[in-house]
């Protein structure tokens, strides 16, 4: 690998803040090793280590913050709020996808005060853009597939569309998507098959197809009994562990499925 | 796809997709348990392959069909046989556990607790079964009384 980026010298390189902040009492320096990719000037992606220094009670987002603001201002990632609501900063941390700012540095520090080392990876079966940014769009493209919006015919009521608690909690744990893509793109099927809709466009549209207001589950459930669709998910679990939500992903995947197969929503 | 430009070269855009190396998904159980279920699904069919085969000599001659018989009594043979045995049962329960997924409306939930059911049945088959599988190669190899 060419070393056209800053792989020797992590301190001082263009972009980032001269002087680093003091090293807070009872941090561990812990080690951040990349996956870097910069399409300007690298042909594959390389990893590269960053020593930062890490209170237990931080998140994986702060160490990334600390890289990007004092050691390399070249480093790119996605984030927004830095709070687990806005799906911004869905990576592979330790070779399993959360979200960075969901992720305590002390779950992730070796036992008996060996030193740590922390993977951070672009999520896989989306196109890397640079570093840690993928390109998102055959994600919500998938997403869109799928009529995530309330569909319904006749009149409408003059007052609110009516509900029971019953009705409501039918589809609840799938309300509670934030569309991050963990689900999707911790899945074996869609790496190899990019045409696979993915667990998160189905959670979404098993939002509407279970929701009593909605007249739209025959086109949606349509849409999913394509070749590409539901049946291609062979509930390997990956998305129901990678959800930053506690969704049950696979549970709401194989709903779907049942619904086509009695045709019972 | 990693035909992008080489380092140096003045390129706007990015390669569509590029490889990557050295990250292994750290997947759930489910995950392994689906990779395993391919691995003894493929190789139980590579078994009923040869063993068609095999027994269809049967019709070309009887002597032909014993002399392949034969050749299949030897320690590695028979380790094979307790690996075929070993994958069929594996793919047998976790079939099972496949199935509750798909139509016990618990089954996602319960995914882990069966598969780890499954893997203690399947142990406990396994060590006798393999034991007995093997007395008798073990026997005419190493001597005994």
């Amino acid at each position: 690998m060419s070393t056209s980026t800053t792989s020797d010298k992590p301190t001082s390189v263009w972009g980032s803040h001269e002087s680093q902040p003091p090293v807070p009492d009872g941090a561990v320096s812990v080690t951040v090793k990349l996956l870097r990719f910069n399409p300007e000037v690298d042909s594959e992606p390389h990893w590269q280590s960053f020593e930062v220094p890490a209170l237990p009670t931080d998140r994986v987002l702060n160490l990334l913050h600390y890289v990007k603001w004092y050691l390399d201002g070249t480093l790119t990632f996605r984030r927004s709020c830095a709070h687990g609501i806005c799906g911004s900063d869905a990576m592979q941390i330790n070779g399993i996808n959360r979200l960075a700012c969901k992720v305590l540095i002390k779950d992730l520090l070796a036992k008996k005060g060996k030193p740590t080392t922390i993977t951070l990876a672009p999520i896989k079966g989306l196109p890397v853009n640079k570093d840690l940014l993928v390109d998102m769009e055959p994600f919500f493209e998938a997403f869109r597939a799928v009529k995530p919006y309330l569909i319904t015919y006749g009149n409408e009521p003059t007052r609110e569309r009516i509900q029971s608690a019953a009705d409501r909690e039918r589809f609840d744990d799938t309300t509670k998507c934030i569309l991050c893509a963990c689900c999707t793109s911790s899945c074996p099927v869609y790496w190899n098959d990019g045409s696979y809709f993915g667990p998160a466009a189905i959670v979404n549209a098993h939002r509407f197809i279970f929701d009593s207001r909605d007249e739209g589950a025959e086109e949606r459930l349509d849409i999913l009994n394509d070749a590409e669709g539901v049946w291609r998910c062979r509930t390997t679990f990956n998305c129901t562990d990678a959800c930053p939500r506690g969704i049950e992903v696979t549970k709401a995947i194989q709903e779907v499925k049942r619904a086509l197969l009695f045709k019972r929503v | 796809m990693s035909e992008s430009a080489g380092s140096g070269a003045k390129t706007e855009s990015a390669p569509a997709r590029t490889r990557r190396s050295g990250t292994v998904y750290r997947g759930d159980p489910g995950m392994w348990s689906w990779v395993a279920h391919r691995i003894t699904g493929v190789l139980t069919f590579f078994f009923l392959f040869a063993h068609v085969l095999d027994t269809a000599l049967v019709r070309v001659s009887p002597n032909a069909y014993n002399e392949v018989i034969e050749t299949y009594k030897t320690p590695l043979v028979n380790l094979m046989e307790i690996g075929l045995v070993g994958a069929v049962l594996y793919h047998a329960l976790n079939g099972i556990r496949v199935m509750l997924v798909d139509f016990w409306a618990k089954g996602p939930r319960y995914q882990r607790q069966m598969l780890w059911g499954i893997l203690g049945v399947w142990v406990v088959v396994m060590v006798p079964g393999a034991y007995f599988m093997i007395e008798r190669t073990a026997r005419e190899m190493f001597g005994g009384h």
